[in-house]
């Protein structure tokens, strides 16, 4: 009984902010509901009508798109960047602290100065690239949708490549030196170590690393949002960004939940590898 | 208090307005309250969210005369400013929960989404519209709910939608006047993209740009979104014409529309980018402000007509609603009505050289709008401006098909991603009927 007692405060907290909006979430998806009004339950009414919507299969395409992407670019970029870092060069230190700056800034702020760098006609990498003689005019980074899904994915890779970075900058720095050494004495060179020693030690914190980014990938609004709102012409919908445009503008709040749940089912998924994964480590 | 009629508050208020404004005094504040029918509540206090100023007038003007309001009633007021797109989820967030501001300032038919929510106003619009000439035809489709039958927002007015454009430009492209046709404008946008400069309109999910010229081209060719019984009309030779229209037009613009925010016209025509645009007034109040070298160039104008032959304008319509929540809902008339009375309105409107184009017709004849011609196209968006959803019912269905950026996108199908003109109307069809069905 006193067991069950001292767990209540975080079993409450755990029901209260958790499991409630959640569970919220989905008896709104089977319902009717729009702003201000209950509605009716309507089964999975919700589900086939947004199965049935075009942009809402483009907004899904592109969620998982964007998400494979950017963890790809985020995971090769990170690695990249906390093998410089693990290494002890003057300035190291402030090195490692730059590092976390887009991780930390806020998202809509970083999102409004990335507004900036794409714009049409202001870019100043368009600016840049104009000088380097590498274009003639400036870029339409976000006028057209396959350049505006990349340029999404490219702000993305930015703002989460230091969590990969400093994620793996611990993993490295748990190696023991030890087995480097005993691989040189054994004739391996740089390649033969990472591939044998540094990669495999990584793995599950590579693992945890996909696992929680892809889970915030996939649920990225803020950038989004700032960004391109969704467009041109639903080319950067996502999940959230359609979820939000259906429920709270729209006021269609069931509709809205549904869509906003689906990407559980991904979720879940990716769950499943992750547990899995770490079971067999 | 005695209400002033137009006349007497026209022949008054300029001279009046401005010795008010240096020497402090204000009308007799406790009479303004003593002759209000809305008697507000015992220990009242309001909060107010609303949209930020575009111009810095608004806010300070605002913030003022709620000072002026809390003086005369002993009300206190907290006023709460949002970037424009940000009050519609805000108060919708609201109208779920059942609590937040007791007014909100808000956009275009935001009020029909959650109608039942709100407090009846009927009585704050008849009290206006009786001593100030009554309102335009705009502020009905706005604000009267056809489905509870009443009035659930107060009509405050327009942020206007005029022509932007630089007149040595459109000189050079053979144009002294401002063409009155769309046929000519086009004339004179490719004469002006041959010259180096381009126009430019927004095309992205930009909500008051892109909505704005889109909406007034369409219905310019006679296209509308509905019927009057709700059924889709968008699939039409008119929208056809219009499609067309817009992809001409299209071809005159700077690169990169298609990614534009609400501020990038701004940006690009402050910066001498482009010769031509749609916006509000704060454009042209931004050039003679900030930009000295270029404002004597800039200029404003109607919209010109299409094949119907009328004007048809597009504008950003602001209303004032007060949720069932609040506590205080006759200190909240009260106060609104307090607000769009002369003595407040008149410096409100005057102070921000005519951004909000109040939806009282008796505001015409303030002296601002003829102070500069630049400012008088702003006087005369409200005349022949259409609604969101014309011509199909005001309400949830039209609110929603502009938050999806339903016509904008038919037009950057066919403008930017070249589909066919009858492929993107077919699924602007398509989305169309799926939100009314479903509304």
């Amino acid at each position: 009984m006193l067991g069950y007692l001292l767990i209540a405060p975080a079993a409450i907290i755990l029901l209260g902010l958790l499991a409630y909006p959640l569970v919220l979430g989905v008896w709104l998806s089977l319902t009717s509901a729009t702003l201000g009004k209950a509605g009716e339950f309507v089964g999975l009414q919700n589900y086939a009508t947004i199965l049935a919507d075009p942009i809402f299969r483009g907004a899904a395409a592109y969620s998982v798109f964007y998400t494979v992407c950017s963890e790809v670019g985020k995971l090769v970029l990170g690695l990249a960047l906390a093998l410089v870092l693990n290494q002890q060069f003057r300035g190291y230190r402030a090195a490692r602290a730059l590092m976390l700056l887009p991780w930390v800034a806020p998202t809509v702020l970083s999102a409004l100065a990335w507004l900036w760098l794409l714009d049409p006609q202001f870019s100043a990498l368009s600016w840049l690239l104009v000088q380097l003689h590498l274009v003639h005019s400036n870029v339409d980074f976000l006028g057209h949708p396959w350049p505006a899904r990349f340029s999404l994915i490219v702000v993305n890779i930015w703002r989460g490549l230091p969590y990969f970075a400093i994620g793996y900058l611990a993993g490295l720095q748990s190696i023991s030196k030890d087995l480097y050494e005993a691989a040189a004495i054994d004739g391996a060179d740089g390649w033969q170590a990472f591939r044998r020693i540094t990669w495999p030690l990584l793995a599950p914190i590579t693992t945890i690393l996909v696992a929680f980014s892809s889970i915030f990938t996939l649920t990225d609004f803020q950038l989004i949002w700032t960004i391109t709102r969704g467009g041109p012409t639903d080319a950067t919908q996502v999940f959230t960004t359609l979820a939000y445009q259906r429920a709270i503008s729209g006021g269609q709040l069931g509709e809205g939940a549904a869509i906003a749940i689906s990407p559980i089912v991904f979720m879940v998924v990716l769950a499943f590898f992750v547990v899995r994964s770490v079971r067999e480590k | 208090m005695k209400h002033l009629d137009r006349r007497e508050f026209l022949a008054t208020s300029a001279a009046g307005i401005g010795a008010a404004a240096l020497t402090g005094a204000f009308p007799s504040l406790a009479s303004a309250a003593d002759a209000s029918p809305f008697k507000p509540e015992k220990d009242a206090k309001l909060e107010l969210l609303r949209w930020s100023g575009f111009v810095k007038a608004d806010d300070t003007i605002w913030a003022e005369n709620t000072k002026k309001f809390t003086a005369a009633t002993g009300v206190p007021v907290q006023i709460q400013s949002l970037n424009w797109p940000d009050v519609t989820p805000k108060a919708a967030l609201a109208a779920q929960v059942g609590s937040g501001p007791d007014i909100v300032m808000g956009w275009n038919d935001d009020p029909f989404v959650y109608p039942d929510k709100l407090v009846d106003m009927t009585d704050v619009v008849e009290n206006l519209g009786k001593a100030h000439g009554g309102w335009y035809d705009n502020a009905r489709s706005y604000c009267f709910d056809q489905d509870v039958k009443r009035w659930v927002a107060l009509p405050v007015g327009v942020t206007g939608n005029a022509l932007n454009y630089r007149k040595s430009w459109a000189r050079e492209a053979g144009f002294n006047e401002f063409p009155k046709d769309l046929d000519g404008m086009l004339k004179m946008a490719r004469g002006m993209k041959k010259n180096g400069h381009p126009t430019g309109f927004a095309l992205g999910h930009a909500v008051g740009d892109a909505n704005s010229w889109t909406h007034w081209i369409l219905w310019a060719f006679g296209g509308k979104q509905a019927n009057p019984d709700n059924s889709i009309a968008i699939n039409s030779p008119e929208t056809n014409g219009a499609l067309q229209y817009g992809k001409a037009l299209y071809e005159t613009m700077i690169d990169g529309v298609s990614g534009w925010t609400d501020a990038s016209n701004n940006q690009a025509f402050l910066a001498g980018k482009i010769g031509l645009t749609m916006n509000g007034i704060s454009i042209w109040y931004v050039a003679k402000e900030q930009f000295p070298a270029i404002f004597p160039d800039c200029a404003n104008a109607i919209p010109p007509y299409g094949p119907v032959k009328t004007h048809t304008i597009a504008n950003n319509f602001t209303s004032a609603y007060v949720f069932k929540y609040s506590k205080y809902p006759n200190a909240a008339k009260d106060y609104l009505r307090f607000m769009l009375d002369q003595a407040q309105a008149g410096p409100w409107v005057t102070g921000m050289l005519g951004y909000v184009t109040p939806a009282l017709k008796g505001y015409a004849d303030l002296p601002i709008w003829t102070q500069d011609p630049n400012i008088t196209p702003y006087r005369d968006v409200m005349q022949g401006a259409k609604y969101d959803g014309y011509n199909g019912k005001p309400g949830k269905a039209a609110a929603q098909a502009l938050d999806e950026f339903v016509l904008v996108d038919m037009f950057a199908d066919v403008c930017v991603n070249n589909m066919a003109p009858k492929d993107a109307m077919r699924k602007a069809e398509t989305r169309l009927n799926t939100i009314y069905k479903r509304a």
